[in-house]
């Protein structure tokens, strides 16, 4: 229901870390998001197309990777994925597990750019923090 | 061409988990206790908040409200008959509040003129809105925001709460919880309302807290109706024990 808020939201982040890269183009954004996190794949697909229209993020691909609720349990000490949202016990004892240690993440975990070769590419990588080059 | 990946790691709600965290600060400051109420639409949250206002201030207990909801100020107008505080926030279609509205509702609140003579206990005739007087948080024992009717949205919003305090009536079946995991899951107490229309409804109480606890094992539960009075004690006893503790030198 709020995914064309969160939508908004992507672009409007995406665009400034974007912008320590002038010349390139976002070609794919990565999401990570946890199962609790309130937000539905498809409709944030649909949201997305209409968020970047007419933005310099027109065409980018949204990349959602789920990730499932994690909870923490005391008497296992362990901490283990649920395959089911509807119940929050251990899957290694059955014992209610209230501790959640994953799953509510909603996060931009990284933006794959192109952009032109040569001189200006290689004078703009020098001062960019935290990146790999494919 | 080249390929390049750029690590963000970056929250998408970062701006609204700041802003939470800034008011989070200024309640905590303020020795305010401050509970976002969330439920389906029509589930009883103003009910159950009148019921409250009225009973706090019967007790000499200082509590405001801050009403969200699409549209009208019916909701701000129910409540300011309870004689306290009350301001409505009108989101125009979004369906949730967001730590940006809540902060900038409280600055236009504390800003505005104070009540002219020693009227303010008397409840103001229309909109809490357009007859405002000023309040300060630290003037405050407990502060409720009601939240827009959604239990979806409002999981992904931080407001700043102490307490979250998830609503489900008696009329809208058992399985709640298991609909809406994110929300319930999200909860620090649970609030059963309208309980006396439990046995028209034919309504499995059993099944309720079972389902509660399944989705959030060890949540507290009240059983309330706003109607008659039932389970209010227990829930406004529970707030008191949540409240931070003040100064004992403050009359």
């Amino acid at each position: 229901m709020h995914e064309l808020s969160i939508a908004a939201s992507i672009v409007d982040a995406v665009t400034e870390s974007a912008a320590a890269y002038p010349g390139a183009r976002v070609t794919a954004v990565r999401l990570r998001v946890g199962a609790l996190a309130a937000v539905v794949e498809d409709s944030l697909q649909f949201c997305w197309e209409i968020a970047t229209q007419d933005t310099p993020l027109a065409g980018a691909a949204l990349v959602v990777r789920t990730l499932p609720a994690v909870v923490h349990c005391g008497v296992c000490n362990a901490d283990s994925a649920l395959d089911t949202v509807q119940s929050f016990r251990c899957p290694l004892c059955g014992r209610p597990a209230a501790d959640l240690r994953q799953g509510r993440e909603l996060e931009i975990e990284s933006i794959e750019l192109e952009e032109p070769e040569g001189e200006l590419a290689g004078a703009l990588a020098q001062n960019q923090p935290q990146e790999e080059r494919l | 061409m080249t390929t390049r990946i750029v690590e963000l790691r970056r929250g998408v709600l970062k701006k609204n988990d700041e802003l939470a965290a800034l008011l989070r600060a200024r309640f905590s400051a303020a020795r305010v206790l401050v509970l976002n109420l969330v439920s389906s639409p029509g589930a009883g949250k103003t009910a159950l908040l009148q019921a409250a206002l009225t009973q706090l201030r019967a007790r000499g207990l200082r509590a405001a409200a801050l009403v969200g909801d699409l549209e009208t100020d019916n909701d701000a107008r129910r409540l300011a008959l309870s004689g306290a505080p009350v301001r409505q926030i009108n989101t125009h279609g979004v369906c949730h509040l967001d730590a940006e509205m809540v902060g900038k509702h409280l600055d236009a609140w504390a800003a505005a003129a104070p009540a002219p003579g020693p009227a303010a206990s008397e409840p103001p005739a229309s909109a809490a809105n357009r007859a405002p007087t000023a309040l300060q948080l630290a003037a405050l024992d407990f502060l409720f925001i009601e939240n827009v009717g959604n239990l979806v949205c409002p999981s992904s919003y931080d407001l700043g709460e102490t307490l979250r305090v998830v609503l489900m009536s008696v009329t809208e079946g058992e399985d709640k919880p298991l609909k809406y995991p994110g929300l319930f899951n999200s909860a620090d107490a649970a609030v059963l309302t309208k309980i006396d229309l439990a046995q028209p409804c034919a309504f499995d109480r059993a099944l309720a807290l079972r389902n509660l606890a399944e989705v959030r094992p060890g949540i507290p539960v009240f059983e309330t109706s706003a109607k008659t009075g039932a389970g209010i004690d227990a829930w406004l006893a529970y707030l008191a024990a949540a409240r931070p503790a003040r100064e004992a030198a403050r009359a």
